[in-house]
């Protein structure tokens, strides 16, 4: 068992795992973060994307020791009241079908727009490469992209 | 709160009017916070998990599974072979025999004697903990002697094959045949004959949540609690009675946040019992949750059917005859739907089209792979294909243009209701106003320039246009249709409206919403009916508790047939509440108008009550007349008196670089007519979404299968779904035609996207290349497929070899493709 | 899935690291970021005994000049690499070659030394390698050694780095002026591996190819320099490129598989590298 210290949306926690814990188990199972859900086993699907140190990972590749020391943000993170301009933008513009892909895309869009508030269609499209979505074609994601940016992005 | 006789002011001043606008959808603001609830989230005191040890081998005997080194590890609770569980679960079922000859094989949720897929269950792991389970999962023995599997359709079909089911004697599962006028005659008129083979190949549905059961035995009375990754909770209920030996009224089913399911979750699959049987044996609430890979081989997979398909016709463009001839892969086993799926769609190969005689033979064949079932259209993107490709193929024939073809051929507006060759009553369309439209948006004839201009020029990459004007059947189903069928279920849907004592509004489904929208657009339903605020409506839906009677979300059915219960049982909430405004009023109902949720007695301006406020008058019940029922609820169940048949016309614009074989998309134009539209936000959803997975399966997906019946194309990693980069931004438009078979005037949309998008796609890519000499290329349309076509066709080089893995899930080569005569 | 158990050590230094290497040798693994060894965990495809963490040895990461080459410390993540500006301004091609590794989420996990050390031919970044001529530096119980791309990728998976030893940092030869660089990869969707990929850095002086250097991505069961095609462009015009590249399949072997069959691969070599070195070329 390792000891290991993380900070899980604002919230200081200290416990023992294994050194096999996945991140994203890790916060489902231990701390209750069930908004993150897994998606797939091989990396693909970016469903468990959560915020490490103000970048995006994927926590199904993430063991829990390595994140020891980090900040970590999920989706549930995200609202301090007012929802983040990205969970809006995902609204208004009809960016979710069934929701599952829709936290990890959330925080991937996050990151996007922090690296580049104005991103092109095309570098929006890109900049989600690592998260699949089946409802939406993703074309109503890339517009909540664009809405978020036009709305001062990533804050 | 002070107690007041007084029903509250609506918080919100009413909205009128809401149906058509496009509303954002109430159910986001939890997926979007990460408030959610999938099964694999839901916890129960003492919850135990399981796993499941799968067959490596497609086809074997077990002549030994030993649990026993198991056992010894730490966590463990129980484990089980087969054999173990032969007293708690029975046969999973199969719910449509879809002909007399139809052969349903056994089967068990974990298998016996024998496994027939690399998937099937061989023993299960019940642990404290996920991760014991899995441990100790390594440490059962199994011996499995192999048999040899059985991979090919039509080799599975020939004399002296091995069989997937020695017990039924043969691996053909079911012919079916349907003759409307006489094939033989159109052909015998006609000048010209058009054969080809077409390949659907095998698809994974890919939701994007694995699937996922928690059962807790721990309820009141005895009682069992399922909550599964489901779009048939309804079903779920009766057949675990069934299947488990339980008292259906000891069964509660929820589906609770369900991550897609795209027919991939319209099914009773083997853990559902699994879990429910040990929750039973064991007294403890049990979980299983497939991860991905795993849910590759145990969730259902779709299309996989080889289409022989003539068209009789004469050389100036008049379509005679349709003879349509299919072979379709049930996989090992039947699962609820498995052999009805390719027969779904055999009334959708005449299509649009004005044919004389259709001819259509289906044969199902048992395979050891993993069971197909219903995706995203379920036949009607089969039949779509084989037509719309077969069009495309002539018209390039007859040297027209494939919208030409399509004129001197389909019903025309005025044609409206049409009966078709199968005898269809189609109630509306206009197929001229959707393709004028679409062509308009797309640049028809500025592509066809710039095509020609590649053409000439011999540019390495050559511009491809593809066109699809697809109709559909859907809204399933009208429950006589559907027992002349041999289904054992109706297609009925029902739904109470309740005001509760406060004003507010209680919609009760039997549908299964699953990411579609329903809470969203049966509220507008609802306001617009009642004359309350569209914030005012709850949608409670996906518990069998809750919602007693239903058959729930598939078939694009959810508002045509769940939407116009929601309507009629809204008005019959209005009527109850008129007689309760007269009594108040001390008027004569027939004195009573309504108005946006406003009741006003004619002649007497000052004499009005909301809605919401007889809604309080109703609870308290304080002046009711004796022996009235004044509750203001009311159930309608609706019995679709035909199907739905959504329409359009999509435009493909592809480039190929004719050097590496890449397609790319340029352009995706799709107009769209599915009658009348609650929610425009939500129906262009569907339609981004639908369309993406046509494309999918046209360019990308492709379950593959090794000649040991391995999936190769086990994981995310090989299987490949399109991310945001590999698809174009679609331009969507609509028409809107009426339905005249439902008081909303709608249609289905859920499929029609779905259906329409994959033969453009891949009539754009055989577009591209038939000046090159190419008259098809196989789907998926991987740059390999298409240089070899390019290749093939100039002579230099052979197609892929038959049998390898090129040709992917549908190994079957026999034939090298079309001919014309 | 859940990988099976292991022992977790993480090494704050180049030496624990190797002392702990040395302690159990073969039945360890080392991790890096993880982006491929955690999935191969996940999916019980590899059962180390002990998992050795380098991930935050501080003199494993960063870049830094040293004379005539850049020295890129293993543990550099791919996202440090895109944005890194020495590399972009000498090694440019490294840079253009992760972009389009995985995807931005991988990239902030994954790392260059990760990427080499796991050598799998579809990689993008070991044909990049190879073509710069780069020069690995491994450390082990003994000191530290170092080997030349062409000697590091032995086989599938396979690399000169011993059990016991780790990849601690990567010296590439700067790219001077008169070089262009270019990284084609040709695959099917934006997260699949190359089906074939071609990195190529050609130096052009008056008018004509001074030298070119060219990798190939999964063309073998190791990355491959084309060096039939670098012979081919010695001292040729631009006119000739087409013909060069025609050569791009000499001496490979190819895999078949899902993607493409080995003469499919072959031919896409030949455009791909065409391609690659018109683009590198700047013409």
């Amino acid at each position: 068992m390792v000891r290991i210290q993380i900070t899980v949306d604002g919230q200081r926690h200290e416990d023992e795992v294994e050194g096999r814990l996945l991140l994203v188990h890790y916060l489902r199972d231990r701390l209750g973060k069930v908004g993150t859900p897994v998606g797939c086993d091989t990396s693909n699907c970016g469903s468990c994307t959560v915020r490490m140190d103000g970048q995006s990972v994927k926590s199904c590749s993430v063991l829990a020791v390595q994140a020891d020391g980090s900040e970590i943000t999920t989706v549930e993170g995200l609202a301090t009241g007012e929802w983040h301009p990205v969970q809006t933008a995902f609204k208004e513009c009809h960016a979710l079908q069934c929701g599952y892909c829709t936290p990890g895309m959330i925080m991937a869009s996050i990151d996007l727009l922090e690296e580049n508030p104005s991103p092109s269609e095309d570098e929006i499209r890109h900049g989600l490469e690592g998260n699949l979505c089946r409802c939406t074609g993703y074309q109503n994601i890339v517009k909540a992209v664009q809405y978020a940016a036009a709305q001062g992005g990533a804050q | 709160m002070t107690a007041t006789t007084e029903a509250p002011a609506p918080e919100v001043p009413g909205r009128q009017n809401v149906v058509g606008t496009p509303l954002r959808r109430k159910e986001d603001a939890r997926l979007v916070t990460g408030r959610t609830r999938w099964t694999d989230s839901v916890a129960a005191p003492g919850l135990l998990h399981v796993v499941i040890l799968r067959s490596p081998m497609a086809h074997a005997r077990l002549t030994r599974v030993d649990v026993s080194g198991a056992l010894q590890r730490p966590g463990i609770v129980a484990a089980y072979t087969g054999l173990d569980l032969v007293d708690d679960f029975g046969g999973l079922p199969t719910a449509w025999t879809v002909s007399e000859d139809l052969k349903t094989p056994s089967h068990f949720p974990v298998a016996r004697d024998v496994v027939r897929y690399v998937g099937d269950a061989v023993a299960v792991v019940v642990a404290s903990s996920h991760d014991a389970a899995v441990d100790a999962m390594e440490a059962i023995e199994v011996d499995y002697e192999p048999l040899p599997a059985v991979l090919d359709m039509e080799q599975a079909m020939a004399d002296g094959s091995p069989l997937v089911h020695d017990d039924i004697g043969t691996n053909t599962c079911f012919t079916y045949h349907e003759e409307h006028g006489s094939y033989q005659a159109s052909k015998a008129k006609a000048d010209v004959l058009l054969t080809r083979r077409y390949v659907n190949q095998r698809l994974i549905p890919n939701a994007m949540e694995p699937r996922s059961v928690v059962v807790d035995p721990t309820g009141a009375a005895d009682s069992f609690t399922i909550w599964s990754s489901t779009q048939v909770p309804h079903f779920v209920r009766i057949f675990m009675a069934l299947v488990c030996g339980i008292p259906e009224h000891k069964i509660r089913v929820i589906a609770p946040d369900v991550g897609g399911g795209f027919g991939s979750k319209l099914d009773i699959y083997a853990e559902e019992a699994i879990c429910l049987g040990l929750a039973k044996r064991l007294h403890r609430p049990v979980k299983w949750t497939a991860s991905r890979s795993e849910d590759y081989q145990a969730t259902i997979h779709g299309r996989d059917v080889i289409q022989d398909v003539e068209i009789a016709a004469t050389s100036d463009g008049k379509m005679l005859g349709l003879r349509v001839d299919l072979l379709t892969d049930m996989g090992a086993y039947l699962q609820l739907l498995t052999p009805s799926i390719a027969l779904l769609g055999r009334y959708m190969y005449p299509a649009i089209y004005k044919f004389e005689t259709h001819s259509f033979h289906c044969t199902g064949v048992f395979s050891n792979k993993t069971p197909t079932d219903a995706y995203r259209g379920a036949g009607r993107p089969e039949a779509t294909f084989a037509i719309e490709r077969a069009v495309d193929d002539l018209a390039a024939h007859l040297h027209l243009d494939p919208i030409e073809l399509r004129r001197r051929n389909w019903i025309t507006h005025d044609e409206f209701p049409y009966t078709t060759v199968c005898g269809l009553e189609y109630d509306s369309g206009n197929y001229e106003a959707a393709t004028d439209k679409a062509l308009e948006l797309f640049g028809y004839d500025a592509l066809r320039a710039e095509q020609a201009e590649r053409r000439r020029s011999n540019d390495p990459v050559q511009l491809g246009i593809g066109v699809s004007t697809y109709t559909e059947m859907c809204g399933l189903a009208p429950s006589r249709w559907l027992g002349e069928q041999g289904y054992v279920a109706g297609g009925w849907e029902r739904a109470t409206v309740r005001m509760t004592p406060l004003g507010k509004v209680e919609v009760v489904s039997g549908t299964s919403p699953h990411g579609q929208g329903h809470a969203t657009t049966f509220s507008q339903i609802a306001a617009d009916a009642l004359g309350v605020p569209f914030e005012d409506v709850e949608v409670i839906v996906n518990d069998t508790a809750a919602v007693p009677w239903g058959l729930d979300t598939y078939g694009s059915r959810s508002l045509v047939v769940g939407g116009t219960a929601v309507r009629r049982a809204a008005e019959g909430v209005v009527e109850k509440a008129k007689l309760l405004a007269a009594h108040l009023f001390e008027a004569d109902p027939a004195d009573l108008e309504f108005d946006s949720g406003t009741f006003r007695v004619k002649g007497t301006p000052s004499a009005t009550k909301t809605i919401q406020e007889l809604a309080f008058a109703s609870f308290t019940s304080h002046t009711m007349a004796e022996g009235s029922d004044a509750i203001l609820t009311a159930d309608h169940l609706v019995d679709p008196e035909t199907f739905s048949f959504p329409h359009g016309t999509h435009l493909c614009a592809v480039e190929v670089d004719t050097e590496t074989g890449m397609t790319k998309i340029r352009r995706y134009v799709c107009v769209d007519d599915i009658g009348k539209v609650v929610n425009p936000m939500i129906v262009e959803g569907q339609v981004h979404g639908g369309v993406a997975q046509g494309i999918a399966q046209a360019l990308y997906e492709e379950a593959v299968y090794d000649d040991a019946g391995n999936l190769v194309t086990g994981s995310l990693v090989d299987y490949l779904v399109p991310a945001a980069p590999d698809l174009p931004t679609f331009e969507t438009d609509r028409t809107e035609t009426p339905s005249t078979t439902n008081p909303l005037g709608v249609k289905g949309v859920g499929e029609a996207g779905t259906i329409a998008s994959t033969p453009a796609v891949v009539n754009a890519v055989v577009d591209a290349l038939r000046h090159l000499g190419v008259d098809d290329v196989r789907m998926a349309c991987t740059p390999e497929r298409v240089w070899r076509a390019i290749h093939g066709a100039r002579g230099s080089d052979d197609p892929a070899p038959a049998g390898s893995v090129v040709y992917g899930g549908a190994t079957t080569e026999t034939t090298a493709g079309g001919r014309l005569t | 899935m859940i990988p099976a158990q292991f022992d977790y050590v993480r090494a704050s230094s180049v030496d624990e690291a190797v002392a702990a290497l040395a302690e159990h040798g073969d039945e360890a693994k080392v991790m890096a970021g993880g982006q491929s060894l955690i999935p191969l965990l996940r999916l019980r495809l590899s059962y180390p005994e002990v998992v050795v963490d380098v991930g935050r040895v501080a003199e494993m990461a960063g870049v830094r000049e040293d004379g005539a080459h850049l020295v890129i410390g293993a543990m550099t993540t791919h996202h440090e690499v895109i944005h890194n500006e020495l590399i972009r301004r000498h090694c440019g091609l490294i840079a253009e070659a992760t972009e389009t590794v995985a995807d931005p989420a991988v990239r902030h996990r994954g790392t260059f030394g990760g990427a080499l050390a796991h050598a799998d031919p579809a990689g993008d970044l070991p044909a990049v390698a190879l073509a710069l001529d780069a020069e690995m530096v491994i450390a082990g119980s003994g000191g530290r050694r170092t080997v030349p791309a062409e000697e590091f990728f032995l086989d599938y998976l396979q690399t000169a780095v011993q059990p016991d030893e780790v990849l601690v940092e990567v010296r590439v030869p700067k790219l001077g002026e008169g070089w262009g660089y270019r990284y084609e990869k040709f695959h099917r969707v934006a997260q699949s591996w190359a089906i074939v990929g071609v990195a190529a850095a050609v130096r052009r002086s008056n008018g004509t190819i001074a030298e070119a250097r060219v990798g190939l991505t999964n063309m073998g069961s190791t990355p491959v320099r084309a060096s039939g095609v670098e012979e081919a462009l010695n001292g040729a015009s631009l006119e000739r490129i087409g013909e060069a590249a025609d050569r791009a399949a000499e001496g490979t072997s190819a895999p078949s598989d899902l993607n493409g069959k080995a003469d499919y691969r072959e031919h896409l070599a030949r455009v791909l590298t065409r391609r690659a070195v018109t683009a590198a070329a700047g013409s």
